[in-house]
């Protein structure tokens, strides 16, 4: 499935959703999963260009709620590692975590 | 390039008229994505009470209730599961689409559609309205929770909205009643209908929302800024440490009340029965029918219902954490653990609603999308701590675990020992899962999605409802079944009836039965009194306290003790401990039972879980029994 959000931007590098910290915000770029999870993740609001916000977590990280489209979602790290997002130019200097 | 690039004879038909004075009850389905409220919209609609809870996925079947329109009509309501959109991925939302699409043969094909959507997410929730729209069907919209909505400063252009989607709007605020009118217009049939327009049929998701993105835009509707209140409760639930301190203390402190304040109300009930006994034991002549009533019905279903109080108790912490939306908060933090044992955090729903009751847990499982983790989920159920294993757990404590403090003033052991004992059950429950996923159930894995509900205050009435709705459940089970099964065994503790006296109750039918079990059980260290009542309670779990308390009631060498310290002379404390333990893993429930073959769809899994959980209790109560000596 291909599902890429092309946006006349200046190429940002894509990073996956789960390199995101709590309250840094970023565009999703495209989902790698299979059809039918990548649908499912798309009708609760996981859309490519659509602005994702990270925010608080489980203890020890996993999984994570992200603020989308005016809800709110929990995903375990293992899917948030396959949907990858644009940081927005003015983000702060890249952190290496 | 325009809309209809990808639509293909597309557009909904004109507005259909309900065939006015038809004779048949015509049927409306109410659809919309999960937890936006359409539970609470039929249960105002029908007038019935079905159940409603702050998280998505409460419903996972259809039901069906009659509503009456002022000029005499009648239709049917159908509530359906929520869903995200007609390509169903779990149990529940076939169920939802094979209703709407007239598959399924024990409902009628509705006529008509009540589109419930969560006013203060409308962009998103719009996007369900295409693919609805596009079944034909005359459809009103009803954007819920109108009163959030309009608290966080939100609004919209309903006529605009209205013109728009070519169907009719109400603002409607189902928990308040507000707005509920325009619903009963429209089921009559006296609506104003905006002219219909044609709708693109939109089969990929992002066409989908950019669809309903422009629809709220000319509907000039404006989010509702985000709920304060729930980031602030969830930057406390979702803490790393405050979070799961806070969950265990306040378990600690619900079992406390349970224990402490919960204790002289169930001496009031208990008093109450006594003193009924009594007054209808001096009312009656000696005899049979007098034996029956006080022996039988009295001390066996009566010592039954001194538990009451104390099941509501449980029922009122279960209730608040489900209408306030932290069981999706709990959900969460326990997906880790889930995740060890091969599960996800969806399963840890149902589990959760099990400790009351494992029969609509199981059915929850309906909304985890995977088979393997789903029937996983159903087998390991049983073994939470339903409210059924309560009164016996709580009879069995109290009467052998002194009433002493631990902790300063904080804790009572029994307070521990009845959290031991849930935390028994849960272990089984992890261990068995962990089994289960490692070998007949292994599975790829499912990604794991939970949308996470905004904090609500449970009303007053809500909780007063469920409560209610628990007790006559509680006191229906005391009086049906529990009832037959006491009075079924006091005729056998009265048979032989030779030269008008009772025989011995080690010589009467029920204890020659109970004699014959005794040297199974013997390495247990049951007597044969114990192993009538694990007999009952195959019926259900409590009957057992209402054989023991009849049992105990008809041996004069016990009748004056009362159920507590007669059961305190007669078993020892390994005994005790194997009774509890045997209680924990054993599956002593019939309904239980039959939703499992349901659900499952044949005998294959029922039986599997009856048998390993009687040779878990078997094996768990032997070494129970052997730890204590």
């Amino acid at each position: 499935m291909q599902l890429s959000s092309n946006s006349g931007q200046p190429e940002v590098p894509s990073v996956p959703l789960v390199d995101l910290r709590r309250g840094d915000a970023a565009v999703l770029d495209h989902i790698d999963l299979p059809g039918d999870d990548a649908r499912r993740l798309m009708e609760l609001g996981f859309l490519p260009g659509t602005t994702i916000t990270a925010g608080l977590s489980a203890p020890g990280g996993d999984p994570r709620v992200f603020q989308v489209d005016g809800s709110e979602i929990a995903l375990r790290r293992e899917t948030a590692r396959r949907m990858m997002v644009r940081k927005p130019k003015s983000a702060k200097t890249p952190r290496i975590s | 390039m325009s809309e209809c690039a990808d639509c293909h004879g597309c557009g909904s038909p004109a507005v259909l008229e309900f065939p006015r004075n038809a004779q048949a009850p015509k049927a409306v389905a109410v659809i919309g994505p999960p937890n936006s409220g359409k539970t609470t919209l039929f249960n105002r609609l029908t007038g019935l009470r079905q159940k409603v809870a702050n998280f998505p996925g409460v419903t996972v079947e259809q039901h069906t209730g009659i509503l009456e329109l002022p000029d005499g009509r009648a239709l049917q309501i159908i509530d359906l599961p929520g869903v995200y959109s007609l390509n169903p991925r779990s149990e529940d939302e076939q169920v939802a689409h094979d209703v709407l699409t007239g598959k399924r043969t024990d409902t009628p094909r509705p006529e008509a559609v009540l589109l419930v959507l969560d006013s203060t997410n409308l962009g998103r929730h719009l996007m369900l309205a295409a693919p609805i729209l596009a079944l034909g069907l005359p459809t009103l919209i009803i954007l819920n929770m109108a009163d959030d909505l309009r608290n966080r400063g939100g609004k919209l252009d309903l006529a605009a909205l209205s013109k728009e989607l070519g169907s009719p709007v109400a603002l409607v605020s189902a928990r308040g009643g507000e707005g509920v009118d325009k619903v009963f217009e429209f089921l009559a049939g006296v609506m104003a209908k905006p002219a219909p327009r044609e709708l693109p049929i939109l089969q990929d998701v992002p066409k989908c929302r950019a669809w309903a993105g422009r629809v709220s835009g000319q509907a000039s509707y404006r989010a509702p800024i985000p709920p304060k209140w729930t980031r602030r409760l969830d930057s406390v639930f979702l803490h790393p440490i405050a979070g799961p301190l806070v969950f265990l203390v306040v378990v600690i402190a619900v079992f406390q009340t349970i224990f402490s304040i919960a204790d002289p109300s169930k001496k009031a009930v208990e008093w109450l029965i006594n003193l009924s006994g009594h007054w209808l034991a001096a009312a009656l002549p000696e005899g049979l029918l007098k034996s029956l009533l006080i022996e039988g019905v009295w001390e066996g279903v009566g010592s039954v219902i001194v538990f009451l109080p104390q099941v509501l108790l449980l029922f009122l912490f279960i209730g608040i954490l489900e209408d306030s939306g932290y069981l999706a908060r709990a959900a969460l933090i326990a997906d880790r653990t889930m995740a060890k044992v091969g599960l996800q955090g969806k399963s840890f729903i149902p589990l959760l609603s099990a400790y009351a009751c494992a029969v609509p847990a199981i059915m929850s499982t309906r909304t985890i999308e995977n088979k393997r983790d789903r029937f996983a989920t159903i087998l390991i159920a049983p073994f939470m701590t339903c409210s059924a294993r309560f009164p016996v757990y709580a009879l069995i404590v109290a009467a052998f675990i002194p009433e002493r403090q631990v902790l300063g003033s904080l804790l009572s052991q029994r307070t521990m020992a009845m959290l031991g004992l849930y935390v028994l059950g849960f272990v089984a429950a992890v261990v068995t899962a962990r089994v289960l996923k490692s070998s007949i159930l292994k599975s790829g894995r499912t990604p794991f999605l939970l949308e996470m509900p905004s904090y609500r205050w449970p009303t007053v009435q809500s909780l007063g409802l469920r409560l209610l709705d628990r007790s006559k459940v509680f006191l229906r089970r005391a009086g049906t079944i529990i009832l037959l099964v006491t009075v079924i065994l006091w005729i056998s503790m009265n048979v032989p009836y030779v030269h008008g006296k009772p025989p011995a109750p080690e010589s009467s039918l029920a204890g020659t039965i109970g004699r014959t079990l005794e040297p199974a059980i013997k390495p247990l260290g049951f007597n044969w009194k114990i192993g009538i009542g694990l007999i009952t309670a195959l019926a259900a779990r409590e009957t057992i306290i209402a054989t023991l308390g009849t049992i105990y009631g008809m041996d004069p060498k016990t009748q004056e003790l009362g159920l507590q310290n007669a059961l305190h002379h007669d078993l020892t404390p390994g005994g005790a401990f194997a009774l509890l333990v045997f209680f924990a893993f054993a599956m002593q429930c019939i309904s239980t039972i039959a939703v499992v073959r349901r659900e499952t769809g044949g005998w294959k899994w029922p039986i599997l879980q009856f048998t390993y959980m009687s040779v878990l209790a078997y094996a768990g109560a032997f070494v129970a029994n052997h730890l204590i000596h």
